[in-house]
Order: structure tokens, then sequence, then C-alpha cells
């Protein structure tokens, strides 16, 4: 055992010894980034001075740092990948990667990163690739401080901007995707925290789970995507101080959940979404101190949802609060402040003293016959509303806030 | 005409109501615009209580102002003026006098707040001019009820209906019919019954001017389709404009006939 | 010059007048006269096109006015009850009718002529019945006009106001006008009317001069002389 310890550190104090910096630029003994890659070794620097490099289906095999100093453009030719990394410890930064190639077989990747632990992919940026920065089978990598953008118009003609796929304990922050079809896009990943990052103008969704367990996203920012953010099928996901903003169109959501089992929406902001949040079919849930603002519909269940808690959030401003497509309710709705409660507060402990039904009659209209959405906001609605509302017949009668506030949370 | 349309005018001006209309107007703009200073905001807000109350100020003002200046009307048809100039004259009096309170009434608080330097300035002249057509379209309307019934009560009973009708029992109808032939494709009609309607269809006009199309969902997606385009507009421009001229036409021809 | 030729009119089932003809054909003062609800107001009213007969003809002038109105010009009217714009002063009722006739008319004498001018500046809201014929009466005569229809002018009238009205008819006469006039007041039809046109069962009973009538009916004096025809 000390025996291969001390063969160790003395490997690794060789391999440190041997670390080496190798200059790449057109006037430079070694002026392709292949040629770098080729000569380099394990730990070795690769420092590319501004050009323009042509590169493309570079594999990495060795734990490398490639440094672009400011206006390194690596050039794909439109061939396939541009960079593969293919082992662990890479680390890419600074470089800006144009013509990836494009297929409808193979999912070209400007940055492919397979069976890689422990990379790091910063501070760089992605001019419209197939997909941005492809990362399989990896663990403990960070992506941080790029900004992957396309020209997408169509679903079909175009990849993800970070697309992870059966990795865990990523880090993924402070970047900005845009006009992708994905923002950022996590199949099977675990363990991941996913901060700050600014996702908008995406075809399909900001962010989206698949499959995915135990992960966090906190502080991002959605805006004018298909739908900000979809998780389906995943377990234990943390979402916290999000901003789901103005992700508006005819099937535009906010927040999709579909088939989730445990998760915590907290304290996120939903300003003017077609719908703020879509669930179908989740399940422990608990909305906490979201705020809910000028959406066309606020919340809008679908499908067995079962004991999902919504409390201390703020609904002002909403076409519908609460929408269902049955009468059953399994969910609570309890101390929530509601900007259309009209309710008194005798003793003044902040709390309502009449219950708040906050699915009206016409949601559940709408819900069974959507063409009706077309007497939105006439005199007939709200009188059809308000006798519901003075005695329910049609919406779920234990759907009821018994402890509404008075004042608005934020 | 223009005297006719002048005195009437002028007659309704120096009448507490309209004063009383025009600083209802006017109030209701700076409440709102207090509440909430985003003048878009408020803009949305109003829509409610235009495509609502213009209707009825126009049928209600309507009918009591024909019954109460049948004097007038009478000492002007045996002057040597034209029966369809006098009516002409009267109807256009009233329904100015009415659309500008409504104008001026919102216009001042909406101005003094910064509407012309704000984004809703386009929606807001289009829900004025839904307001406008509104008033118009049922001043006629109750013009014809006032016409055909000698009896006030009758004649105001029917006015109270006929807005009913359009506010409220129309779009109940529509809705009943919308969900008990849900199974089969209704867009094209959910289209077509709102043009019949002249309060549904301001009303869809201003809810796609707001950009709550995108809500509407497939059915508003065909609505945004008809009504997006400048055809669509133009096409809503001009029903409404039928809506003004069918009860006119019919306003002149009773009282080509009409003993007095 | 007036010819009423085959006049019928029928409010819904009730027929007013059945079949009237009548020519007048020389200024003067013509009273008519009928029971109450004989039809003379709905007479006088279709002669102003207010109301349509639904059967036969009126000459002015020998023009058919049928569907016309420019007629009207000749024609002064005083309706049976003075009703006005409530919200209008004397003044400005008396400005709006003459910027609508494009005439000055004789306005300011017959104010004086009836002792309105301390009433100009009142709304008509607030005059009296009797000071609202005055206008009503100020209204009508203003205007130079061929034909003047008189439907009850006395109503509420005080006796001054009265004598003035007489005079005001007599003058009018000499200018050589038809004046059309209805009222209960037989004394006043004694007094001013040279012909009588008797209006009874729609229609037409008896048209001429107070000396025939008195003949035809074998009566003294007026009022009985209408009596007698009515039991007829």
């Amino acid at each position: 055992m000390r025996f291969t310890l001390s063969i160790l550190t003395i490997l690794l104090l060789f391999g440190v010894a041997q670390a080496r910096t190798i200059n790449i630029c057109g006037a430079c003994e070694v002026k392709s980034i292949d040629k770098g890659v080729e000569i380099s070794i394990s730990g070795d620097t690769l420092v590319l001075n501004a050009g323009i490099y042509p590169c493309s289906n570079l594999e990495i095999t060795k734990p490398l740092t490639i440094i672009g100093e400011q206006g390194t453009v690596l050039d794909g030719e439109n061939e396939g990948y541009v960079l593969k990394l293919l082992t662990d410890s890479i680390s890419i930064s600074g470089l800006k990667i144009i013509n990836a190639g494009r297929s409808y077989t193979k999912d070209y990747a400007a940055i492919y990163t397979s069976r890689a632990d422990h990379f790091v992919i910063e501070n760089n940026e992605v001019d419209d690739p197939f997909f941005g920065i492809l990362i399989e089978k990896s663990k403990h990598g960070i992506v941080r401080n790029n900004k992957v953008y396309g020209t997408t118009v169509r679903e079909d003609g175009s990849g993800n901007g970070i697309h992870a796929w059966h990795c865990s304990d990523l880090e993924i922050y402070d970047n900005e995707v845009f006009q992708m079809r994905d923002g950022i896009y996590l199949e099977f990943v675990d363990e991941s925290l996913i901060r700050n990052n600014y996702a908008h103008d995406n075809i399909r969704y900001g962010l989206h789970f698949m499959f995915s367990n135990h992960d966090k996203y906190l502080n991002n920012r959605f805006e004018q995507n298909g739908a900000g953010v979809a998780v389906m099928f995943s377990k234990f996901i943390e979402m916290r101080q999000n901003q789901f903003v103005n992700n508006w169109g005819p099937a535009s959501y906010g927040l999709l959940l579909k088939e989730i089992y445990d998760a915590e929406v907290v304290d996120n902001e939903f300003t003017e979404n077609t719908m703020a949040v879509f669930i179908d079919g989740t399940t422990r849930i608990n909305y906490t101190g979201n705020s809910f603002k000028r959406n066309g519909w606020a919340i809008k269940v679908s499908g067995g949802c079962y004991t999902n808690k919504i409390t201390r959030n703020d609904f002002i401003g909403n076409s519908f609060d609460v929408s269902y497509n049955s009468k059953m309710n399994d969910n609570t709705f309890d101390g929530n402040y509601w900007g259309d409660y009209t309710g008194y507060d005798l003793d003044r402990d902040g709390v309502g003293d009449v219950p708040y039904r906050p699915v009206k009659l016409f949601s559940y209209i709408v819900n069974r016959t959507p063409e009706t959405i077309i007497l939105l906001r006439s005199l007939f609605v709200d009188i059809m509303n308000f006798s519901e509302k003075v005695s329910p017949v049609f919406t779920p009668d234990n759907l009821v806030d018994q402890m509404p506030a008075m004042n608005a949370f934020k | 005409m223009i005297k006719i349309l002048k005195y009437s005018f002028y007659d309704l001006m120096r009448s507490r109501w309209s004063f009383v209309y025009l600083a209802f107007y006017m109030a209701l703009g700076f409440v709102l615009l207090f509440l909430n200073a985003d003048v878009s905001k408020a803009t949305i807000t109003l829509m409610n209580i235009i495509v609502v109350l213009t209707p009825m100020i126009g049928t209600i003002f309507g009918i009591m102002y024909f019954y109460n200046s049948r004097e007038f009307t009478e000492l002007l048809l045996s002057q040597p003026i034209k029966r369809s100039t006098i009516f002409t004259g009267q109807y256009l009096g009233l329904s100015l006098s009415l659309s500008m309170s409504l104008i001026v009434g919102l216009g001042i608080p909406f101005l003094a707040y910064g509407i012309l330097q704000s984004g809703a300035v386009g929606n807001f002249i289009t829900l004025l001019l839904s307001g406008t057509f509104l008033t118009f379209i049922f001043v006629a309307l109750s013009l014809i009820i006032a016409l055909n019934n000698s009896n006030k009560i009758k004649g105001f009973g029917y006015a109270i209906l006929m807005w009913l009708f359009f506010a409220v029992i129309y779009d109940g109808l529509f809705m009943i019919s919308l969900v008990v032939f849900g199974d089969y494709p209704l867009d094209k009609f959910a289209l077509g019954a709102s043009l019949f309607n002249p309060i549904d269809l301001s009303r869809i006009m201003i809810l796609l001017k707001l950009e709550i199309s995108a809500l509407l969902g497939y059915t508003g997606a065909l609505f945004q389709k008809f009504f997006g385009t400048n055809t669509g507009f133009l096409v809503s421009v001009i029903i409404m404009m039928f809506w003004i001229l069918i009860p006119f036409c019919l306003i002149l021809r009773k009282a080509r006939l009409k003993d007095f | 010059m007036i010819e009423v030729s085959n006049i019928q009119k029928k409010f819904g089932k009730l027929e007013v007048l059945k079949d009237i003809n009548f020519t007048i054909d020389r200024p003067g003062v013509f009273a008519v006269l009928g029971h109450n609800g004989s039809g003379k107001t709905t007479m006088l009213k279709i002669l102003l096109g207010m109301v349509l007969p639904n059967q036969g003809q009126i000459k002015i002038d020998g023009k058919d006015i049928g569907g016309t109105w420019a007629y009207r010009k000749q024609i002064a009217y005083l309706p049976q009850i003075a009703r006005f714009p409530e919200n209008l002063t004397v003044k400005e009722l008396i400005k709006m009718i003459q910027d609508i006739r494009n005439e000055k008319g004789k306005a300011d004498q017959l104010v004086c002529q009836f002792g309105l001018n301390k009433f100009l500046d009142k709304k008509l809201s607030e005059l009296s019945g009797g000071t609202r014929q005055k206008v009503n009466i100020v209204l009508a005569f203003m205007f130079d006009s061929s034909i003047c229809i008189l439907d009850e002018p006395t109503a509420g009238l005080d006796p001054v106001a009265l004598i003035e009205l007489k005079r005001l008819i007599e003058s009018e006469k000499r200018n050589g006008k038809i004046i059309l006039i209805t009222t209960h007041i037989m004394s006043l039809v004694e007094e001013l009317a040279e012909e009588i046109i008797f209006l009874l069962d729609g229609k037409i009973h008896f048209q001429g001069s107070l000396d025939q009538l008195g003949k035809e009916t074998e009566e003294d004096d007026l009022e009985h002389a209408i009596a007698a025809m009515l039991v007829a």
C-alpha cells in the first residue's frame, strides 16, 4: 500500500514537473490546434492566440487545458464535431466555435464530451451549432459562463444548447442559451446543480429535465421560450428563485411538470406566461412563496395530481388562477394571497374570514369546451362565475383556500 | 340637418346627464390610473367596463332622450324640414354627444398620465373607437324601439331587454350551444356567431389587440388569423358599420311612415 | 288654396277620418268644429304632414303635398298643447326656430305684444301654462305664412292675451291669410269665423257660413246649432 502511494506521488510530481505550456499561433512553431494536441502530453496547457483555426472532429484523449485568448476562433468547416473530449480532467475555455456540422442522423456538437469526468467547459461562445455542448456519461463536470446561440426557427432542424445524458454531479451555471431547440436539456442526469443561467427565445424549452433525479435549479431566468421549463418523469427536483417571464404563445408554459414526484417549487416568479404552471400527474409537490402575476392560467391541473401543497403564493391578475379538468381534488390550496379575493378580515389577523374558491366555473367550462374561451371577459361569464361562487355545483367543492391571506406576500 | 344636429347636441350638452356621464368617465379614468399608474394595464381594465357600459348608456340615454324630446320633435315636424333630416340630426346629435363624453372623459385622465408616450396608445384608440361604435349602434337600436312604442314604460322595458340580450343572453346561448355541440368543429361557428353581436365583436377585437390572443388557444389562433390581418380588421369595421347603417335605415323607414 | 279630397285615416281599428273632402279657396277664418275625438286635430296634422293619411290627397296652391316638406314654409302651426324642449330659454327657442327657418320674422314685435320680454331668459320648464301658450303663439305667428293652423289657441290665456290674440287673428285675416282654427269656445267662433267646417263620424257634416248653419239647424245661437247637429 505504502509503496503504491509513493509510486503514485512520484508519478504525480513527475507529471507536474513535466507539464508545459504550448503556444499556438500563425507565427508560432505550432500553427494548428490539431498539431498542438498531437504533440502535447497529459497535463499540458495549450494557449491559442487570436486567430481563426480550422478544427473538426478533433479528439482529445489526454487531460489537457485548452485556453483561447481573446479573438480565438475554431472553425468546424461544417464537418461533424468540432472538439471531442474523450477523457477525464479536460478543461476548455475562451474559445469561439463556428461552423459546427449539422446532420439529421448524428448528434453533431460543437463541444462533445463522452465518458470524461472532472471536465471544465467555460467562457466559450458557440455560434449556430447543431448541438452546442453535448455531454454523455460524464460526472463532476462544470459548464459555466458559456454562450450558445443558434438561428433556429424549426424544432426538428436544430439541437439543444447544453445537452447532458447519463451524467451526474454536473454544475451548469452563468450560461446564456438562446434560439436553440432546448436551452438546457438533461436526461438521466442526477445530483446536478443548474443556476444563474439565462435561457431565452428557445423554440421548445428553456430547461428540460427527463428521467433526472435529485437535481436543483436556482436563480435562472427563462424568457420567451416555447415553454420555460419542462420537468418530466423526474423525482426530487428543487426549483427555487427562478424567473419565468413572458413565455407567451398558444401552447406556451412557464413550467410544465409531467409525472414527477417529491419536488419543491419555491420562491419563483411567474409573470405573463400563457400557462404559468401546467401540472399533469404530479405527486407530493410543494409550491411555496411563488408569485403568479398576469398569467393566462396560473396553475392548470390536468390528470391525477395528488397531495400537492400550494401555500403562501401570490396570485395576482391572472385570467384563471387555478383550472381543473375534473371534480376530484386531492391537493391543498391553503393560505395563499388571491388578488380576486373579496372577503373581509374582521379580527385583523391577516387571514380572510371567508374561504376562497380559486376555481371559476368558466375555467371548468373552458376545459370541457375550449372554444368557449372566446367568451373571456364577457359580462355573462362574470355573472356565471359569481353564481358559481355563491353556490358551487360544477367545481371541486373541497377545492377551497380556508385561510386566504389579506395581503400579498411580496 | 347640421342645424338639427347642432340643437340636439346643444340641448344634450346643457342637460345635467351628459355631464354626469362625462364626469363618470373622467372619475373612472383617474381612479383606475391612480390605483395603477401603468396606462397599458389600466387600458385592459377599462375594456371590460367599456364593452358593457357604453351599450347600456347608449341604450338608456337613447330611449330617454327620444321620449323626452318628443315635443322638440313635434315642433320640428311642423317646420319646413324633411323628416329624415330631423331624425338623422337628432340621432347624430345624441350619438356624438355621448361619444364625446366618452372620449373626452377618458381622454383627459389618460393624456394626463402620458398615454401618448406609452405603447398602449394604439390599444387605447381601439378601445375608444369600439366604445364610439357601440354608442352609435345602441343609440340607433333604442331609437327604433322608441319609434315603435309610444308607451314609454314598454319602450324602456324593451330597450333594457335589448341591451340585456346583447350583453348577457346572447353570450349565454352562445356558450350553451358551444357546450352542447362540443363534438363538432365549432370554431367557424364561434367566429360567425361573434360577428352577429356587436358587443362580442368589439370585445374580441380588443382582446386580440391586447395580446391575450395566446390564451385563446386554437380557437384564438383562428380568430387571430381572421381579425389579426388588415382584411379581418377591415371586415370587423365594416360589420360594425353595418350594425349602425341597418338600424339607421330602419329608423328612417319608421320615421317616414309614422304619425305624430 | 287648400283642396282636401277623399282623406281617410285609421289608427289601428279605429277609423278616425272616413272620407274628408273640402276646399278652401279664399282667405278668411275657418273654424273646424266637432265633438271631442272627432278627428279635428288629426285632420290638421294631416295638413301639416305630421300624420300620414291612409288614402286621399291634399293640394295646397294646386300642388300635392304628399311626401313633400317645403310647403310647410307657408304654414304656421299652433299646436294644441304647448310642448317645447325644456332645457331652452324662450329667447333660444325663438332663435332656434328663426335659425332653422332661416328667417327673422317679426318675433320682437310679438314678444312685446304679449308681454313676454321679462320671460326671455327663463327656461321653458319654468313657465306657467298660459305663458307657454303665449310663446306658442309667438312661434306660430312670427313668420309671414299664408296659412295658419291654430289648434285650441286660447287654452290657458288670460283675458288681455285673449284680446291680443283676437286682434292678431283679425289682422292676419286682413292680410289675406287662410286661418284654420279649432276651439271649444263658441263665442270666439261667432266673433271671428266666416265659415264652419263641421266634422262628424269622420266626415264633413257641414261646411258653410254661420248664417247657413243657423238656417239649417233652425237655431239662433251657435252653441245650440252645434248641439242640435250633434244630436241629429
